[in-house]
């Protein structure tokens, strides 16, 4: 079993497609792309919200996890039209903030499914049984992949290193809502509650 | 979502007195357990005061390094007309550990509370809590609670009339394991990459925004509000083991246990009193095989270490590991050593910064070597490298997460070589497939 | 505080250094180098992360990263002890994990540092070989810059250079862990005006330069000791040739002028070295012809010239001549009443933001301060007005448009043309004389702070070329066999100081190869005899 894109896994760039040597742009990541036209979101009461996090901080650029945040909660993923914006209301650079989105696994650099699961998959979570929980979930889904979404749009399901809940193993985050002591037997159960 | 288990008699509940009870969340609920005293009586300390009564309770960091925190905050300097900063390191995210999760869960203002006798220690009028982006309902529960803090006005610009500000901030993590980290965390905070930064200059010299910073633990903050009502020589008295370890600790217990939970106890008690009476021992039928005592990062203990160790900083060192976070993971005879360490080592390649050469390829080397092994393609010279490689992986980084991995990965191979010879020799299927 | 003086050893040499040093820095004074590959003197702050410069410090529990520890007194550091020689082996094999091993491609190889160090203290095999290695294609950065990935050791310089010196961030590292790569954003280009200092600043091959791709050898490269001529800037460079070609420039330390930079216009303006349109002997007119001659002929002739008139003359002088040949050429003529003056080109201006005082000047004239304080002027349309009524006009090597070819060859002075190459529009010159080009001569430029620099012949001169003050010293000693003719432009220029007192007493081997500052002086300032020398 292994991690996924978004999630890393061994081998840079293992979900871009190769591009030739002279084309312009990141062979890496294969960063998703949108097909609608970019609507911004820093406007009107989004940007007042932004703009009472300034005074939270002494500079701006302490706003970009936070500003990041706000994107992926209204758009779903971090799209590059959306760095680009982030990275014009703050006074940075589209490359810096697309270095910072990298780094943090919890900003989705590609659409995801209606419903984002993540489960933890690390030792303590491991030896009690987390990789049926996985399998369970890949089946129930339809996902049938780590970071595929299922043909429905429903669900995304990715592994993620330690959820910080090992002694409720498995814990399962759907979405914002943190499930404990997840086994196979509940998951059904569980999916039910997303539509 | 009850709290999993009742306080077992051999526990000294004091910050999880009221796990469980959902009325301490709410600020009068929490008023009503006598909440916020410690905050009133500290405003009518000196600061300076407020750090004696911590050093003289010998609290030490509760998130892994054990630095003693009265000495912490002592090495700020004095007011000099510079912001102050102090950071609540609330990224809990060490494998094994789960202790602050349940702090900010169910009693959300003795962290506030503590936060703000610290703030006020040290000067500052800021303290950003850093909350990992995977706790949901800490982050909504934390700022609840700092909303209805700020409401009673026991934060914010006037804390409780005394004319000191003292704001707390919620600042949300996005997944990186090494933003725990300290100064990982300061750039964090400060809109970058989660690295972490040379030492010197350190935290109190130049810390987030390049003010003077400190940063304490959930756990170790959660504490103060005790030591300031109850003084620091009842917190120093609570010590079975070591006068150097004090108070009680929140021993987060997960894995192959019948009741796994966060178990408070006084330093110094026995780790098997721990495993076998409060935990409720091994599963049915299974015996115990190992112990990581302090989350992930430390050496494995094999099972005769474990059930001779006394609980505190200088016991578990004394039996070849480290207390750390006191994220214990539990494993029993099912457990396949080999497999878990390579899981370990994968944990720590995925969290890597990329930043030192033996951290970002070392881990990932690890993790195939590992591999190798498990695909029953292992050989001999595999024990070799991965000795090596560890070793190289060990004190030459910026921070400690190669170390960390590569801690597992020399215990393992120390005590319980005979599980990897078994894949090398074909004794034992191999646990995965390809590569 | 700055002169207080901490005495350290470093592998057993005792070294006096400021307060504030760190030990890479120390162990230089002490002539030893600590391997390294993040930690660059020409950014600010070391982030110490590549871990090749772990010392033992005696009495640290563990090694120290040299370029960021600073020495304490009596400090004993150990850069070849068998602890810190293990770790850089471990590093060193750590980075060659997944690097491609393509040296015999690499345009680094032969200048690379992991090559260098692995050859010098890495292990003779790897122990990875049951792995394929990370691969990644290459990418366009920008107009110049290739990004090989696969030989990326992520010492992150290029992203710290754009960050922190160009103050544009285009550059970033993505993701973490060991997927890590330089990445850049699909908005932006790493087209800066001084980008392609990355490319030096990269220790390995991953960074490369188009124009460089796959034209050299490092092993094949002559280097010699230079000044840019593309700017009055006077960035100190290096000018790569191979075969007497110049195929390279690059930056050459400085730091009183570029510290380790140069811009991407000094970089690429280079191929008009390489012209092979080139005059390549005295060319005499005969009736309607020229006739190619010996420099005997040609020299006579000048020197007939030159003394046998009377009146004014115009010197109209590329900003790219010599102090040495502005000023014989100028001494030359000095009975006469001369206009000279000096062709500055001007285009936009762009400074690297992150140093002060440094920037592609709009004054595309790298000896336009030397030929000020030689007495020539900028006004360029003036001096063709002069044109029209002067008995003689020298061309040394001016860039002229058509226009200009046209004026000055309807002019009635006898044009006497000392250039790199002959221009259409003065076949009636009555003197065509090959001189050498920038790259083929010794000699100095003033940069705009007045600092005299010198630059080196790179290449051999083509044909009979010679130059400049080299046939003005000969004209000014007169015919035949005479010591007085200076053979070196170090002669050449010591014949400056009787006219420009500002001159007098500076050597060559003074100004070594970093230069000297001039002395303040109002404008003009050099001359002690303005008034003979019959300046507008």
């Amino acid at each position: 079993m292994s991690l996924t894109a978004g999630q890393g896994g061994s081998g840079a760039g293992s979900s871009g497609t190769p591009r030739g040597f002279a084309e312009h742009g990141s062979a890496h990541g294969g960063h998703g792309t949108e097909t609608a036209p970019y609507e911004r979101l820093f406007r009107g009461e989004r940007l007042a919200q932004l703009e009472q996090l300034f005074t939270l901080y002494p500079t701006k650029q302490a706003c970009l996890l936070p500003a990041l945040w706000m994107i992926q909660e209204a758009r779903g993923w971090i799209s590059e039209p959306a760095i680009g914006e982030v990275a014009e209301v703050l006074g940075l650079t589209p490359a810096y903030v697309k270095g910072v989105v990298t780094f943090y696994t919890m900003y989705h650099t590609h659409p995801v499914g209606r419903h984002f699961i993540q489960v933890c998959t690390t030792t303590p979570c491991n030896i009690c049984g987390a990789e049926d929980v996985v399998r369970a979930l890949l089946e129930q889904t339809g996902c049938r992949e780590l970071g595929a979404t299922s043909p429905d749009g429903r669900f995304t399901v990715i592994e993620v290193e330690c959820l910080g809940a090992c002694g409720f193993a498995t814990p399962i985050l759907v979405d914002d809502d943190f499930i404990e002591n997840v086994t196979p037997e509940k998951i059904a159960g569980i999916l039910q509650r997303y539509e | 979502m009850g709290y999993p288990h009742p306080s077992h008699p051999k526990e000294n509940p004091v910050l999880s007195k009221h796990f469980g009870d959902p009325e301490a969340r709410s600020f009068d609920g929490w008023v009503k357990r006598g909440g916020y005293e410690a905050l009133r009586k500290v405003l009518r300390m000196s600061p300076e005061a407020v750090v004696e009564e911590i050093k003289t309770s010998g609290l030490r960091g509760r998130g892994g390094a054990g630095f003693p925190t009265g000495l912490k905050w002592s090495l700020m300097p004095k007011a000099d007309g510079r912001p102050h900063y102090l950071v609540c390191n609330a990224d809990e995210s060490e494998p094994g550990t789960f202790k602050d999760r349940e702090i900010m869960r169910w009693t959300p203002h003795q962290l506030l509370e503590g936060c703000a006798i610290a703030a006020y220690a040290i000067g500052a009028e800021r303290c950003y809590i850093y909350i990992r982006g995977e706790f949901t309902e800490p982050l909504k529960i934390m700022q609840q609670a700092i909303d209805e803090a700020t409401a009673k006005g026991a934060v914010g610009a006037n804390v409780f009339g005394s004319g000191k500000r003292i704001e707390m901030i919620i600042h949300r993590g996005a997944g990186a394991y090494i933003c725990g980290e300290e100064t990982a965390m300061l750039n964090s905070i400060e809109g970058k990459r989660g690295n972490p930064r040379i030492k010197p200059p350190y935290p109190a010299q130049a810390g987030v925004f390049g003010m003077p910073t400190t940063i304490n633990n959930v756990e170790t903050l959660a504490a103060v509000p005790h030591i300031i009502m109850r003084g620091g020589e009842w917190y120093k008295g609570l010590a079975l083991g070591n006068p150097k370890s004090t108070g009680t600790k929140l021993i987060s217990v997960c894995g192959h246990i019948q009741r796994p939970g966060n178990y408070e106890v006084t330093m110094g008690t026995p780790m098997k009193e721990l495993i076998y009476e409060m935990c409720g021992g091994m599963r049915p039928g299974r015996t115990l095989k190992a112990v990581i005592p302090g989350g992930s990062s430390v050496p494995i203990m094999s099972a005769a270490e474990a059930e001779d160790c006394l609980l505190d900083y200088e016991g578990v060192v004394a039996k070849g590991s480290m207390l750390g976070s006191a994220g214990m993971i539990v494993m029993d005879d099912t457990t396949d050593m080999v497999y878990q360490i390579w899981r370990l080592a994968r944990f720590y390649a995925h969290e890597s910064c990329a930043q030192c050469t033996q951290c970002r390829e070392g881990t990932a080397w690890s993790v195939r070597i590992l591999e190798r092994i498990l695909t029953g393609k292992g050989k001999q010279e595999h024990f070799q490298l991965l000795l090596d490689l560890s070793d190289n992986m060990t004190g030459k980084t910026i921070c400690v997460l190669s170390d960390s991995c590569a801690a597992p990965i020399v215990s393992g191979i120390q005590k319980f070589r005979h599980e990897f010879e078994a894949y090398i020799q074909g004794a034992r299927e191999p646990a995965m497939a390809g590569v | 505080m700055a002169d207080e003086l901490v005495n350290v050893t470093i592998d057993g040499a005792p070294v006096s250094v400021p307060k504030g040093t760190t030990i890479i820095e120390a162990a230089k004074q002490a002539g030893i180098l600590v391997p390294h590959y993040c930690y660059h003197p020409a950014l600010p702050v070391s982030p110490a992360l590549c871990r090749m410069c772990l010392v033992e410090v005696e009495k640290a529990p563990k090694l120290m990263p040299a370029c960021v520890t600073q020495v304490a007194e009596g400090q004993v550091v150990h850069v070849g002890s068998d602890k810190a020689l293990k770790a850089r082996e471990g590093v060193l094999e750590l980075l060659l994990i997944n690097h491609p091993l393509d040296c015999p491609i690499c345009d680094q190889a032969g200048e690379c540092e992991l090559q260098d160090y692995v050859f010098q203290e890495g292990r003779a095999g790897t122990r990875y070989s049951e792995y394929a290695k990370r691969y990644s294609p290459v990418e366009d950065f920008g107009p110049d810059v290739l990004y090989v990935p696969n030989r990326c050791i992520l010492c992150t310089r290029c992203v710290r250079f754009m960050e922190d010196v160009a103050e544009e961030p285009v550059l970033n590292v993505s993701e973490r862990g060991d997927r890590a790569y330089i990445g850049i954003s699909p908005e932006q280009r790493l087209d800066h005006p001084w980008s392609g200092n990355v490319v030096d600043l990269c220790p390995v091959g991953s960074l490369i330069s188009k124009d460089f791709l796959h034209k050299a050898r490092a092993w094949d490269l002559d280097k010699t000791a230079s000044v840019c001529p593309g700017c009055s800037q006077g960035c100190n460079i290096t000018i790569d040739t191979r075969d007497d070609v110049v195929v390279r420039i690059r930056p050459r330390p400085n730091l009183e002028v570029n510290r380790h930079f140069i811009c991407d216009y000094g970089r690429m303006n280079y191929r008009w070295l390489n012209r092979g349109d080139r005059v390549e002997a005295p060319l005499v007119k005969d009736g309607g012809r020229h006739l190619a001659s010996d420099w005997d002929t040609a020299l006579d002739r000048l020197g007939q010239l030159v003394r046998g008139l009377s009146g004014s003359a115009v010197i109209l002088a590329s900003g790219r001549a010599s102090t040495e040949s502005l000023g014989l050429v100028k001494l030359m003529l000095g009975r006469l009443s001369v206009t000279a003056a000096v062709q500055v080109p001007v285009g936009d201006e762009a400074p690297l933001v992150g140093v002060p005082n440094l920037a592609l000047r709009p004054e595309r004239a790298p000896n336009l301060t030397g030929a000020e304080l030689l007495g020539y002027r900028t006004d360029w349309a003036e001096a063709l007005r002069q044109v029209t009524s002067a008995g003689l006009v020298i061309v040394l090597d001016a860039d002229l448009s058509e226009a200009d070819q046209g004026l000055i060859a309807a002019g009635p002075g006898v044009v006497v043309v000392l250039g790199t190459v002959w221009a259409d529009g003065l076949r009636s010159a009555e003197l065509v004389l090959p001189v050498t080009n920038m790259a083929e001569e010794n000699g100095t430029y003033v940069n705009r702070d007045r600092r005299i620099q010198r630059f080196n012949q790179a290449k051999s001169q083509p044909g009979m070329a010679r130059p400049a003050w080299w046939i003005a010293g000969e004209v000014l000693a007169g015919p035949g066999p005479s010591a007085s003719a200076p053979s070196t432009a170090a002669e050449a220029f010591e014949l400056l100081g009787d006219k420009w007192p500002l001159f007098a007493g500076l050597t060559y081997s003074e100004m070594g190869y970093t230069g000297r500052a001039l002395e303040a002086g109002g404008e003009g300032v050099g001359e002690s005899q303005r008034v003979d020398l019959g300046v507008m």
